[in-house]
């Protein structure tokens, strides 16, 4: 074994997944993993916890794998994790745990994600739970948003004895989890519902069909239902769309609408009612991993697929492994591209996209640099169903109706960084609904940085 | 349909031929709601997530009432729930409540309000002239449908209205002729006058009288009804272009001023899974062929999904 590289791990072949929603990575078997985990070298001051932003005990749970206690290595994950097989198979490692990893100075980081999926798989696969929480206190927190950062809070919470009620929108819990991302990343029965489940066994009580603000708002918890702190995880949903002639054509859909009826509706498993229109030809515009998603969900439906994207291939936000999957499953990157307009048929349908390319300028705020159109550059990408995937702000429908709650001009919550207390005592928030659409690992920190802060106000309020 | 889920049937009527009325419980629903708003049922697990507005409601006894045509595959399912039986999920209130409600009393005691119902659009208009009532503001009602048997809950809007007049198209009922032709006689015969028309229909319907609302300057509120899926704002399919602007109806509506609704756009989107749908029924029904050789629709004019 070459300790420079990492353990390979195995994928479902391009050419057969282009056909399914099954899992594309099927992950480390035992002795894959232990082989893996023998890379570790331990380090004292490990670097790659500092890349975690809910700084799990990477070493010590490598250290178990390697020595083959992989319960051992569940519980220690369990400490600072509600959902490791979630955020195994879909943080961003590369930017985060791995890219401060020592092993990647020389060669290839440790493959800490693909370790931490596996011990979480195989806890699941084995029946193996994390550890009920001590006595119960009592009191109530109302969690609203069952999303990675909701559930966090939650869980956290109740390992530490508070009775909790999340209280969630959809009909099913999990936020981003099953609307937004595909089964073949992310698969829902045998993953995701499994963690949620495991936060549910840790006597959280999860209330689903209650739209905060309009079923029952945040001041009536707590006035009316007894609540004394409430959590605010409700996201950054509201999907939006560029302004050019011809996006309310028929044909034209967000990201969020093509992959909810997809992933929560399961448009795609014939027994489920709900349709979904797949089209031939198929241009999704963005980078990121909204878009990823949107276009390999597309192939899948068996459509012809651009990804048209105003930067160049090193801006891309998208997750790299997202990125090398799409195109090993033949997406066509046309980087550098702009759409102007959304071309319709006499009948209300789209019947092509007009684009412009574009070149790059001065780095902006952002550090990247400004893509500006190129004159004359114009052409027609010819698609019959055009996915705005050009992200996501947060819904103003709890800030509307919450007296006091200040959000910024972003429509973001604002909270106190270190509590994450909002303007309004004893209201809480984190994730994508203070930070704008961010990651699943940084909504989960916030959330348990919040469950922190709740305990710390409910302990000093008696 | 088994009793296991939460959202329980406690009462069924059938209104008309393809029109029911449910009563579901569902408590912290209706201890909010208001009139003008609406709901997501989700029949069962496997169910499309329908929208059907709140028709009425009774907070004591937290029930909320529906009344839905039985259209589509969908429609003709929940047709078949009897009482007692129970829906998965039942999510709502949802949208924002009837703009008349939040008007200043005194500014609505002034108005003149003529409510035109069209089909099932009754249903809608409904719980607005129940509250108007309620709240001691008189309003006119016109019920339109294509042929009497097809009138619903007219003895409840007749209780609630000042004056209720009824038109068919085939005259087999009230006035000869559509709400507009209804309309017209009452502004033109009948010496009426009005500040306020809630027109509330299918969306042709709802076009045609904001054509001649427009032409009358009669201010107009309409209530649309788009295909939804999440209906809290966060997928989209609801979008609608009101005067230069976009505007999602299931959290910016679902009413809007009529008179800058693009009906047009509206109305292309909302044959959008028309043929989608029919095929999927085709695709059940015979078990993976998805197209029918007696289809007249051909693989370009319908995209499915294969
Ligand atoms: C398609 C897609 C792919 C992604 N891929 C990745 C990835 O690969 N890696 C990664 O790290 N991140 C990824 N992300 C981002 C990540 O999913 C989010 O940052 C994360 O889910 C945010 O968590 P959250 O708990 O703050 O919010 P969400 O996951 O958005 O959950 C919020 C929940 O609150 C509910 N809610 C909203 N309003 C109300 C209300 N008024 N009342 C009750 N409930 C309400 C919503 O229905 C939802 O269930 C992706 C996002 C998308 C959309
Ligand atoms: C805010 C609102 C309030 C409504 N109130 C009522 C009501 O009180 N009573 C009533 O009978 N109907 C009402 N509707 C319409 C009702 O939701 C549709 O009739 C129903 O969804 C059709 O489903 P189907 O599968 O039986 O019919 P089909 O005609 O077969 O539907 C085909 C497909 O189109 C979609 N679709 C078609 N029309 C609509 C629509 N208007 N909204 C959402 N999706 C649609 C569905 O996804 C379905 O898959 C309302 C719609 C909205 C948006
Ligand atoms: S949670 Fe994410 S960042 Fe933290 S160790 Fe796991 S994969 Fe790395
Ligand atoms: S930095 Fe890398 S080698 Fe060091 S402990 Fe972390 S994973 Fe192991
Ligand atoms: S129904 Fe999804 S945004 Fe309105």
């Amino acid at each position: 074994m070459d300790v420079l590289k990492r353990i390979p791990v195995r994928e479902q072949d391009p050419s057969e997944r282009i056909k399914n929603f099954d899992e594309v990575c099927y992950g480390y078997n035992l002795e894959e993993a232990k082989l893996e985990a023998s890379r570790c070298i331990n380090c004292k001051n490990a670097r790659c916890i500092e890349g975690c932003p809910v700084s799990i005990d990477i070493p010590a749970f490598i250290k178990e794998v390697k020595e083959g206690n992989i319960e051992e290595a569940f519980q220690i994950i369990s400490k600072y994790s509600a959902l490791p097989a979630v955020c195994g198979r879909v943080c961003p490692q590369e930017t985060q745990c791995e890219q401060r990893c020592i092993r990647g100075i020389k060669g290839d980081p440790v493959s800490i994600g693909k370790l931490e999926r596996f011990v979480a798989d195989w806890a699941r696969e084995h029946g193996i739970k994390p550890e009920p929480p001590k006595e119960k206190n009592g009191r109530k927190v109302a969690v609203i948003g069952a999303g990675p950062a909701g559930l966090t809070c939650a869980g956290d919470l109740a390992r530490m004895g508070y009775d909790v009620t999340i209280f969630e929108a959809l009909h099913e819990p999990g936020g981003v989890l099953v609307y937004g991302i595909p089964e073949f990343r992310l698969p829902k029965d045998t993953v995701v519902k499994k963690e949620i489940e495991n936060v549910i066994s840790l006597g959280v009580k999860i209330e689903t069909n209650v739209v905060i603000g309009k079923s029952v708002t945040i001041d009536e918890l707590i006035e009316e239902e007894g609540f004394e702190a409430v959590f605010i995880g409700s996201g950054a949903g509201l999907p939006k769309f560029m302004g050019i002639p011809g996006e309310n054509a028929n044909g034209v859909f967000s990201a969020n609408e093509y992959l909810t009826r997809n992933n929560l509706m399961k448009a795609f498993d014939e027994n489920y009612d709900t349709p979904i229109i797949t089209g031939k030809s198929v241009a999704v515009v963005g980078g990121g991993n909204v878009a990823m998603d949107a276009a390999r969900t597309a192939v899948r439906l068996g459509a012809q697929v651009y990804i048209v994207y105003r930067r160049g291939e090193q801006e891309l936000p998208a997750r790299v492994e997202e990125v090398h999957h799409a195109k090993e499953e033949g997406i066509i990157f046309k980087f550098l591209t702009n759409p102007t307009e959304i071309l319709v048929d006499d009948n209300g349908w789209v019947k092509g996209m007009r684009c412009i390319e574009m070149e790059l300028g001065e780095p902006d705020e952002s550090g990247r640099r400004r893509p500006k159109e190129k004159p004359g550059s114009e052409f027609i990408l010819d698609v019959d169903t055009v996915i705005m995937a050009l992200g996501t702000s947060p819904n103003p429908l709890i800030a509307s109706t919450t007296k006091g709650l200040e959000i910024n001009r972003h429509r973001c919550i604002i909270v106190d960084e270190e509590s994450m207390m909002t303007s309004k005592e004893g209201i809480f928030a984190g994730g994508d609904a203070v930070t704008g659409a961010a990651t699943v690992i940084l909504a989960m920190g916030a959330g348990k940085a919040a469950a922190a802060g709740i305990d710390k106000y409910l302990k000093s309020k008696r | 349909m088994q009793g296991t889920y939460s959202y329980t049937i406690k009462k069924k009527v059938q209104l008309s031929d393809a029109i029911y009325l449910m009563d579901i419980e569902a408590p912290r629903v209706a201890k909010n709601c208001y009139p003008g708003q609406f709901v997501i049922v989700k029949m069962d697990e496997k169910g499309e997530r329908i929208p059907l507005t709140i028709c009425d409601y009774d907070r004591d006894a937290g029930t909320v009432t529906i009344v839905f045509q039985a259209v589509g595959s969908s429609t003709r399912l929940m047709a078949q729930y009897e009482e007692g039986e129970a829906f998965r999920d039942f999510m709502g209130p949802l949208g924002h409540r009837s703009e008349l409600i939040d008007m200043p009393r005194e500014e609505l005691l002034q108005k003149k309000i003529l409510f035109v119902a069209g089909g099932v659009g009754a249903a809608t208009v409904y719980p607005q002239v129940k509250w108007m009532k309620e709240n001691g503001v008189k309003v006119d009602c016109i019920i339109g449908a294509r042929s009497k048997n097809l009138i619903i809950l007219e003895d409840e809007i007749r209780k609630y209205a000042a004056n209720l007049y009824i038109a068919t198209d085939d005259g087999s009922y009230g006035l000869k002729g559509n709400v507009n032709d209804c309309i017209k006689d009452l502004i033109n015969n009948k010496g009426k006058h009005y500040d306020i028309v809630v027109a509330i229909g299918p969306m042709i319907m709802m076009k045609f009288v904001c054509i001649l609302t427009k032409e009358l300057g009669i201010k107009t509120i309409v209530s649309m009804n788009p295909v939804m899926v999440d209906g809290t704002g966060m997928c989209g399919a609801c979008r609608l272009t009101v005067g230069n602007e976009i505007k999602f109806a299931c959290v910016d509506g679902p009413e809007f001023d009529g008179h800058l609704v693009n009906f047009d756009e509206a109305i292309k989107r909302s044959t959008m899974y028309k043929s989608e749908e029919g095929r999927m029924q085709l695709r059940k029904k015979e078990g993976g062929s998805h197209h029918h050789p007696e289809c007249e629709i051909h693989e370009d004019d319908c995209k499915v999904n294969s």
